[in-house]
């Protein structure tokens, strides 16, 4: 075997504290090693090519190239050998950047270091085997869990490009939080007048499958051909039937039951429809606060449906899907603000979120679009916003800024002003957080054009005043005081906490999640909408708080890499995958048995149990060659005679 | 108001010194001002407490130890509770008050004289002994007529005793005392 390495400078990165020409005549003396360099970057089109003019001028049928981490570069240099007429397999890279020059600033040791590096790379490229993905067919059908403003956008481009979308949706309708939003920023326009239409194109589309009050219950498979078991929760309705009229909501006499859609400002019906422009349009019944469902009594709903749509039998029901591709758009879920007890949220009536107040703004909300306080249902004459609750607050597990609330924010205390032309608003804020387009302008109307008090402090605590009003006291910092404010309202500028189950939707995903839930993307800024798993893309604020454009732009961009990748003939898998040496096999199963991807399967060979290995299920994590306790699997590329040849290159004496 | 020279007045030595004695990375605030907002006693400060922790980020060492309100602070910790940054405010409070008194800057000496009249009764006493306290405080501060209403209202309830308590575990407390002397010697 003929042997090329390159030692790459990297610009300075590595350059600046390892000697690389030093390395590169070392690595002359490493075994069949016949032909080694430094080069300035070997990632660069010259580098490539330097690369191939030497394979094909010193005939060498290896490579080794001593740069940064296999993360970033190494699918790059597996497609410059072959262009060079080289398996792409028969590849090393040394990681003399991340593991070297970045950490240690000992030019000399650095340079042994990397030199140490390079003989282990080189030691393992003489027992590469070259490698041959195999090839297998796409099931172009997506699967969007999540139908919020980002699933929709997601589902939606999916659709118009022709593929299958199946959609799941945990609630009764899609929408999502921006359905329940009065008005947008920075344009005040209304929310449910733009998204809408857009829901409506969801129920519509000949394309789309919408699975609503459903959850996905698991998911196998891999990229390309995943097999999802969605599990559709009994609404007690028949909805082929169920046409969305409401009779059944009029006569229900279960009025205590929440409303989740109204964020429980007010008690609704045990049987519901979330809100007017619901989709799907249909009623579903809450069993634990319905009537017939626990004592048997009522059933009301049933004598007044024109269609005969309730079935007090249904039961849930698992579906099985087939899809190619997996967006995740499962969205955020509102801190828990009665955590902060100094302001009173769930104890006085009058202090409400910044949902319940869109809510109340709203034409479709339980007061109609009237701003009434909760306690005794009067016009409030003084609003005060409390920003940052449950954002940037170490305190309460919270350090990261939601980023949403100052716009609005900004945009509630305008709206207050238009609903109640004399009130006045007062706006705790820490810094505004306004960088998007127009955003900025958009909080300066609020101040300039609205006359909202903005005051720079956090709030300490509120209590009412015995007198109908809540006395709030802050910090104003700039004045260099306290301060404090009589309110009739108050209104909790809540942050965004990742939804509800998301680690566990994470764990059924195989995806990675963030201290917070949050989902990870694949890398922070070359793969926003990846994640580690192939045929798995994020769309929206289940990758961490956004607004609405921001959730759209991932929506749009998760399908067109959803697009993208079945706009292949087929796909290739990984070829460094597990292999059973049958005749050491003993048939013991404890592979299968940990595998956690089911890629072995027990098969017979001339009646004696043994174990298989699925190729294209395979992800090569190499648990069951960990596992195996005869040595007879082996994990391509990465075998145990390969793994000791590396240790033995470091521990040489 | 003058212009603050930072580059010449910022004095990293205490900053270091009241980061280490009190054990809080004062980096950690950003000036969100809820210690103001809850701190009960901004009303008698001269600086509020969120400000004497902008002055110690800015090593503005003789500002913050002149200061009334290190000496005013009773220590009820809700700026301790309410900090999103989980900084010991009032722990901050209570090393400046030790720094000042190293360094001779000991703005209210009324509040001073109370801590040690205090702690000497407790030193004597094992615990505080009421009237040997205000005794030893009218002394030093020649006071004679503070809170004079209050002891009619005290004595028949039984909340001042003419004599010092007797308790338990007398020399235990005074062995503190000796303790720290010792280490702080």
């Amino acid at each position: 075997m003929k042997i090329g390495v390159f030692v790459c400078h990297c610009g300075s990165n590595i350059e600046g504290t390892v000697d690389t020409k030093t390395v590169a005549e070392a690595s002359l003396d490493f075994p069949e090693v016949t032909f080694a360099t430094d080069t300035m970057y070997a990632c660069s089109e010259p580098g490539q090519d330097g690369i191939i003019e030497a394979i094909e001028e010193h005939k060498l049928d290896g490579v080794v190239v001593a740069s940064c981490t296999p993360r970033m570069h190494e699918p790059t240099f597996r497609k410059t050998l072959e262009r060079a007429g080289l398996n792409p397999y028969m590849f090393e890279m040394a990681n003399i950047r991340e593991h070297v020059s970045w950490i240690g600033k000992d030019r000399e040791a650095n340079t042994n270091k990397a030199a140490d590096l390079v003989r282990i790379a080189v030691e393992k490229l003489r027992r590469n085997q070259p490698l041959t993905p195999k090839e297998f067919d796409i099931n172009r059908r997506v699967l969007v869990i999540g139908g919020g403003v980002a699933g929709i956008q997601a589902a939606l481009d999916c659709a118009e490009a022709g593929l299958e979308v199946v959609m799941v949706e945990r609630e009764s309708t899609i929408g999502g939080k921006m359905a329940k939003l009065d008005k947008t920023f920075p344009t005040v326009d209304c929310s449910s007048c733009i998204l809408g239409p857009r829901m409506v194109e969801i129920a519509q589309h000949p394309n789309i499958t919408l699975y609503a009050y459903s959850e996905v219950e698991s998911v196998s498979g891999y990229v390309g051909n995943f097999e999802v078991q969605v599990k559709k929760k009994a609404t007690y309705v028949d909805w082929a039937k169920c046409t969305g009229c409401g009779e059944c909501v009029e006569k229900c006499p279960s009025r205590k039951a929440p409303d989740p859609f109204n964020e429980l400002l007010a008690p609704g019906r045990a049987i519901n429809i979330p809100f007017p422009q619901a989709i799907p349009k249909k009623a579903y019944i809450q069993a634990e606060h319905c009537i017939k469902l626990t004592k048997d009594k009522c059933g009301n709903c049933a004598k007044v449906c024109p269609s005969d749509a309730i079935n007090f039998e249904a039961k849930d029901e698992i579906i099985t899907e087939e899809v190619g591709g997996i967006i995740a758009a499962t969205g955020y879920d509102l801190f828990d603000w009665t955590v902060y007890e100094e302001y009173g949220g769930g104890r006085y009536p009058d202090v409400v979120t910044s949902l319940q107040y869109e809510r109340m703004l709203s034409a479709s909300g339980p007061t109609g679009g009237h701003v009434k306080r909760p306690s005794d249902g009067k016009e409030p004459k003084k609003v005060v916003f409390i920003q940052c609750v449950g954002s940037r607050d170490k305190s309460v597990g919270r350090p990261y800024c939601s980023g949403f609330c100052c716009m609005y924010t900004a945009k509630q205390a305008i709206l207050t002003k238009d609903h109640i032309p004399d009130s006045e608003s007062y706006v705790f804020y820490m810094d505004i957080r306004a960088p998007g387009k127009l955003y900025d302008e958009f909080t300066r109307r609020a101040m300039e054009e609205y006359g909202a008090q903005y005051i720079r402090g956090r709030v300490g605590m509120v209590y009412p005043d015995g007198e109908g009003q809540l006395v709030v006291r802050g910090a104003d910092t700039l004045m260099g005081t306290q301060v404090e404010v009589k309110a009739d309202l108050v209104v909790l500028a809540v942050g965004a906490e990742a939804a509800k189950n998301s680690p566990q939707l994470a764990e059924k995903l195989r995806i990675s999640y963030d201290a917070y839930g949050f989902f990870m993307e694949g890398h922070p800024k070359l793969k926003p909408v990846e994640t580690n798993t192939a045929g798995v893309y994020l769309a929206g604020a289940c990758q961490g708080a956004k607004d609405i454009p921001a959730s759209v732009g991932q929506g749009s961009a998760a399908a067109a890499k959803v697009i993208g990748l079945f706009s292949k003939e087929k796909l290739k898998s990984d070829p460094q995958t597990a292999l059973v040496d049958i005749k050491r096999c003993i048939g013991c199963g404890k592979c299968a048995e940990t595998c956690p991807f089911g890629a072995i399967n027990m098969t017979e060979f001339r009646g004696q149990p043994k174990a298989e290995v699925l190729e294209t299920v395979c992800q090569g994590c190499g648990l069951c060659a960990a596992t195996c306790p005869q040595g007879a699997v082996q994990l391509k590329h990465f075998t145990d005679n390969q793994i000791l040849a590396e240790v033995e290159a470091l521990c040489r004496f | 108001m003058q212009t603050v020279n930072l580059t010449d007045t910022i004095d990293r030595s205490f900053m270091e010194k009241v980061m280490e004695e009190s054990e809080q990375n004062l980096s950690l605030c950003y000036q969100c001002g809820n210690c103001t907002a809850s701190c009960p006693y901004t009303f008698g400060f001269d600086i509020p407490v969120s400000r004497v922790m902008r002055l110690m980020q800015t090593g503005q060492k003789k500002a913050v130890l002149t200061s009334s309100s290190i000496w005013l602070c009773a220590s009820c910790t809700s700026c301790t509770t309410r900090c999103p940054n989980n900084i010991d405010v009032a722990r901050v409070m209570d090393v400046l008050r030790h720094v000042a008194r190293r360094e001779g800057f000991v703005k209210e000496r009324r509040v001073k004289a109370f801590f040690d009249s205090f702690l000497d009764s407790v030193r004597k006493h094992g615990r505080v002994f009421e009237i040997g306290l205000m005794v030893d405080y009218v002394r030093k501060t020649g006071r004679f007529w503070t809170d004079m209403d209050l002891g009619p209202k005290m004595l028949p309830k039984g909340k001042m005793s003419l004599t010092p308590h007797r308790i338990k575990g007398k020399d235990a407390i005074a062995r503190i005392f000796k303790r720290f002397e010792e280490e702080n010697r």
